[in-house]
């Protein structure tokens, strides 16, 4: 059965074809090739949504992408439920499932309309004078009510089930826009051979060739020329045609970012296919034929159902075959809104009355809409629009006062002008300039390699748009590098011209009424509104933008900027160009977070980094804790062990027989060359020239300001080749630090830097007995104490595979780091894992690691050290070669505040109750029974329970610290004030003896 | 996405590939131990922060790792030209005149 409003032979779809679908529950029948617009209103249905702020009824504006009312959501299924969908954007599919939104408890009646009644109180600027006080209730109270009444859709709440893909493109030519001036340049580009790219937002080419029925070229209607035109380049090799593509964003050096709705329309989009599709397109030339958008006129109630522009009733007509009305008025300030009249009347729909604001108009248009006996009225307004929920009438009065007459119709098709879509040209940081003579925006100063054509450009008229882009189309090609072919330009057989319109408030809504007329529809902002803030002190139109909202919802105000911008000119009493419009910033329209995200979420959002050792960590019960991009074992709890009673039990077989660590995150870089020694004295504190190969030394890196940077053992391997080590988290800087210096301010040094983090898999063999479990399996390396000391590094082989040995320890105990390559990690773990159990020895994670250095006082950079502190502040002034003349942060270490008396140092700290554990950031105070806010004079950097010290030990950053020694400070907390007393940072074995235990 | 030059790559690749590494043309003294506290902070903390054209330098992070110069306009973000590092700030820069 055909839909009422539906009407036989008009429009382009098959009309047989029927499809199903339901809006708000109830249950429709639409036609193949719908919109979800067009199909509501084949079946009569205008109201579709309520407002943002006084939830006013609300139906379609557009036809298009600019629409800011009929926003829907979309729901496929629990998780797929898309909010603030354009119902003139969404094609239908058969079952689609569609709800209005901001309404409770229907659409028909809300509650929250109340609000339009209440509504003086809800003046521009409402949010800032009206919830102001007490302070608290802002956030307890009005903003969540505010946020609950007002608003568009609701966001999904579940993970979004759709994948999303993500190309890149270069082309010569890029065409933005495919009406009948981007076809045309994409035409003439194409016959050049060069490789061009078309877009265009829609489903179908062709622009507003949908609605202009009186566009005929090379011999056919309009719309059909622009389907075949597409066929043939779809049919070139150098051509790629883009449709359902918005072009979103103008970025540097042509480089213009789109998507493509892949899916959005398919009843069965099937899991093969994206739902969307991000283009990142570099482009030699851009052609932006973006076309221009219809203004409405502002009047009073101008946003009830079933009011619209003139070209989207034209639209819904000449293409999807659907009237928007049986009696229709017309609202007019320019030509372009009689080609809907007579569309309409020649359809067979009541025209009620043409009303145009104009004097005395002429031309063809008008000849033809009288001709077929439709009532014109110039020099008229329509000052009010009747009815609710739907429109029932329009007032009309003439413009300068007089008697009012109302009109009974069923739909307002409106018209003050065309706006051209300079937003993509504005975006490339080109300079739009204002036409004074037809009070438009046009685009003025180019920044890119861009060309715009057509509406865009303010060129009317099809001849001469077809013209300009045809030429502009083919120059894009040659700049591009294209060799001139000659084709053949479209020719125009007949066209419609349209003339200029108005900007701002139309009669009835002028500065002495106080009547509702929309000027933003999506954020509810009036003519007055914008009055309003002019007179509250908004001088420039950023301010008025703030200060209003006005074309600032979703809809970027493509209808409303205008009007906007001439209403606050009026007001200021100053021309439009010094008032000035807003910037235009990407996306032209809403873009998902999907397709920018595209494939990089869940497991794919970043890197994870897992050593050789991992997978028999996981094996062993693992836990694991996350430290940059990498995965490390944090502690290895047995049956029934909680974390603590773990890291206890890791703790004590270390000190008491031996434990096995992954070291092997441990940045590592391999300094390499004749020079390398003269480049590790200039980017340590330490001295390295005296370092004899085979011995290790403990390196400071400071930053060129004096701060420590980075830490780490170092071990010579040979005159011109040393084993550098750096924190984990710390070796990607390190190595930019170091190939900085070495490529812009050491360059006479001949020294190669190659990163080796992941070449080297590193096991600790820590404890009395490690010497025991390692020196079955080494070949070639003498393990005597006197032969391979404490900071020391030989070259060998253990398990039959090469390896570096280190004797070095992070623990206090003799220790080993085992370097071997990293695929013979997990191997020879297996075989020290396999000695180490016949003496007892345990796997330990990242939290005993952390508790054992502690007890000895080794520093971990980034943890007790936080980007300020010195090598003096954390007592490592041992560590900074005194005779040296050079090295980074030399000078910057002798700056005034860094040597003077007060800083922190860093010191040990001891609960007077051994049991109290500190936390970790806690801040440290002199005397605690000052007033509040209390001085601070430190922090405590790292805290644990020692097992081994049978008691609580904490390091911290204290003000004179080191005089402190042995004074008692307090640690106020929440639950009360913890004593603390300031000790040296060695709580164990403090002689150090254990190291060669 | 800005399209930058790598001199010693010679070819011209995406921003993704580069990292900024600050202000170019700032050396560090020779005789670094000497240098007063007036100097150092010249050296140290003072930037140019032109509004226009700043020479800078990046670095091929992802190609060839080489750091290098470049000369940007900061309010067009063009690049004016790169050039290798240790090269002298260049006298003429091309398109600059308007």
């Amino acid at each position: 059965m055909i839909a009422a409003f539906r009407i036989p032979g008009a429009g382009r779809l098959k009309q047989a074809e029927t499809t199903r679908f339901s809006f708000d529950g109830q249950s429709y029948a639409g036609v193949e090739g719908d919109t979800l617009a067009s199909a509501l209103l084949a079946n009569g249905v205008h109201l579709v949504g309520r407002s943002f702020k006084y939830h006013r009824p609300r139906g379609f504006l557009s036809a298009g992408a600019e629409e800011p009312n009929a926003l829907v959501e979309i729901k496929r299924d629990s998780a797929r439920k898309t909010p603030n969908v354009r119902a003139t954007v969404q094609e239908l599919y058969d079952g689609l499932t569609a709800q209005s939104q901001n309404r409770w408890p229907s659409l028909s009646f809300d509650v929250s309309a109340l609000g339009d009644i209440a509504s003086p109180l809800l003046s521009a600027g409402f949010y800032y004078k009206t919830f102001m006080w007490p302070k608290s209730a802002w956030k307890n109270f009005y903003e969540p009510k505010i946020r609950a009444a007002a608003g568009l859709g609701v966001a999904p709440d579940q993970p979004d089930p759709d994948h999303y893909s993500a190309r890149f493109a270069h082309c010569d030519v890029l065409v933005l826009g495919g009406g009948a001036a981007g076809i045309a340049a994409a035409l003439a580009a194409a016959e050049t051979g060069v490789r061009v790219i078309l877009a265009d937002e829609q489903a179908d080419f062709g622009g507003s060739l949908h609605f202009e029925s009186g566009a005929r070229i090379d011999g056919q209607d309009g719309f059909a020329w622009a389907q075949a035109a597409i066929a043939t380049l779809n049919a070139m090799d150098n051509v790629r045609v883009l449709s359902r593509t918005t072009a979103f964003g103008y970025y540097a050096q042509n480089f213009v970012g789109l998507v493509e709705r892949v899916s959005d329309h398919l009843q069965n989009p099937g899991r093969d296919l994206p739902r969307e599709r991000l283009w990142q397109v570099r482009a030699k030339r851009v052609v932006l034929a973006t076309g221009a958008i219809e203004r409405h006129m502002v009047f009073a109630d101008n946003d009830r159902p079933g009011i619209m522009l003139a070209s989207a009733a034209r639209t819904y007509l000449n293409h999807y075959g659907v009237a928007v009305g049986r009696n229709v008025g017309i609202y007019t300030a320019n030509d372009s809104a009689y080609a809907a009249a007579i569309d309409l009347k020649k359809a067979g729909v009541g025209v009620a009355a043409i009303v145009d604001l104009r004097d005395n108009p002429t031309g063809s248009v008008i000849d033809e809409a009288r001709a077929l006996g439709i009532e014109v009225n110039f020099g008229r307004a329509v000052i009010r629009a009747g009815g609710k929920l739907r429109v029932s009438s329009m007032t009309v009065q003439p413009k300068n006062g007089g008697g009012e007459r109302t009109i009974p119709v069923d739909a307002i098709l409106m018209s003050a002008g065309w706006t051209p879509s300079v937003h993509l040209f504005s975006q490339s940081r080109g300079k739009v300039a204002f036409n004074d003579e037809t009070k438009r925006f046009v685009p003025g100063a180019y920044a890119q390699d861009c060309v715009s054509v057509g509406a865009c450009n303010g060129t009317d008229g099809l001849s001469a748009t077809i013209d300009e882009a045809y030429a502009a189309g083919a120059k894009a090609a040659k700049d591009a590098g294209a060799n001139t072919v000659k084709g053949t330009k479209p020719k125009v057989d007949a066209s419609e011209s349209w003339s200029r319109g108005m900007l701002g408030a139309a009669p009835g809504a002028g500065p002495d009424t106080t009547v509702k007329a929309f000027v933003d529809f999506q954020n509810d902002v009036t003519a007055k509104d914008i009055r309003q803030a002019v007179h509250e002190g908004m001088r420039s139109i950023e301010h008025v933008k703030r200060f209003t909202t006005n074309g600032m919802a979703t809809d970027q105000g493509k209808t409303s900027n205008m009007h906007g911008l001439a209403i606050a000119a009026e007001t200021l009493g100053k021309p439009i160009p010094q008032v000035g419009l807003t910037t235009f910033r990407a996306p032209y329209t809403p873009v998902t977070f999907g397709s920018i995200v595209g494939h990089a979420r869940g497991k794919l959002f970043d890197p994870t980094r897992k050593t050789a050792i991992h997978p028999w960590a996981e094996a062993q019960g693992a836990v694991f804790e996350d430290v940059g991009q990498w995965k490390r074992a944090w502690y290895f709890p047995k049956a029934g062990e909680d974390m603590h009673a773990a890291v206890d039990r890791e703790c004590v077989t270390v000190r008491k027989t031996a434990g096995l660590f992954d070291a092997s995150t441990l940045g590592k870089i391999e300094v390499v060359g004749p020079d390398a020694a003269k480049f590790m004295e200039l980017l340590y504190t330490n001295p390295w020239e005296k370092l004899e190969p085979g011995r290790c030394r403990y390196g400071i890196m400071l930053r060129e300001d004096g701060f420590i940077y980075d830490d780490g053992v170092v071990g010579r391997l040979a005159a011109d080749r040393f084993h550098v080590t750096t924190t984990t988290g710390g070796a990607p800087r390190v190595m930019n630090h170091m190939e900085d210096y070495l490529q812009t301010e050491f360059p006479h040094l001949n020294v190669w830097l190659t990163s080796t983090t992941e070449q080297w898999a590193v096991i600790a063999v820590q404890g009395p007995k490690s010497r025991d479990i390692i020196a079955p399996l080494v070949e070639g390396i003498d393990m005597s104490d006197g032969a391979l000391p404490h900071m020391s590094v030989r070259e060998g082989r253990i398990c039959g595979v090469p390896t570096r040995l280190f004797r070095m320890s992070f623990t206090g105990e003799r220790g080993f780091e085992v370097n071997v390559p990293a695929d013979y990690g997990q191997a020879v773990w297996d075989a020290l894992w396999a000695e180490g159990q016949k003496h007892g020895a345990c796997a330990y994670g990242t939290e005993t690691m952390h508790v054992l250095r502690a007890e000895k006082g080794y520093i971990i950079v980034g943890q007790d050290t936080d980007g300020t502190v010195t090598p003096n502040d954390a007592g490592l002034d041992w560590a900074v070669g005194k005779k040296k003349t050079d090295f980074v942060g030399i000078r910057g270490m002798a700056r005034p505040d860094l040597v003077a008396k007060g800083r922190k140092h860093l010191v040990g700290l001891k609960t007077k109750d051994p049991k109290v554990v500190l936390e970790e950031g806690a801040q440290i105070v002199g005397d605690p029974k000052q007033a509040i806010p209390m001085t601070m004079i430190g922090h405590v950097t790292s805290s644990y329970w020692s097992e081994n010290c049978g008691r609580s030990i904490a390091l911290a950053l204290v003000a004179g610290g080191r005089d402190r020694m042995g004074e008692t400070l307090y640690v106020p907390m929440p639950n009360g004030t913890i004593e603390v007393e300031v000790t040296g940072m060695v709580f164990f074995d403090e002689k150090g003896e254990r190291l060669n235990g | 996405m800005l399209l930058i030059r790598c001199p010693y790559c010679e070819e011209e690749r995406p921003e993704l590939e580069f990292r900024n590494a600050g202000e170019a043309h700032i050396a560090r003294s020779a005789d670094m131990a000497a240098t007063s506290d007036d100097d150092f902070e010249k050296f140290f903390f003072i930037r140019s922060n032109p509004k226009g054209i700043i020479y800078e330098r990046w670095r091929h992070m992802h190609g060839c790792a080489r750091f290098f110069n470049a000369v940007r306009d900061t309010v067009s973000d063009r690049f004016l030209m790169t050039y290798k590092a240790g090269e002298p700030k260049p006298a003429n820069l091309p398109g600059a005149a308007k």
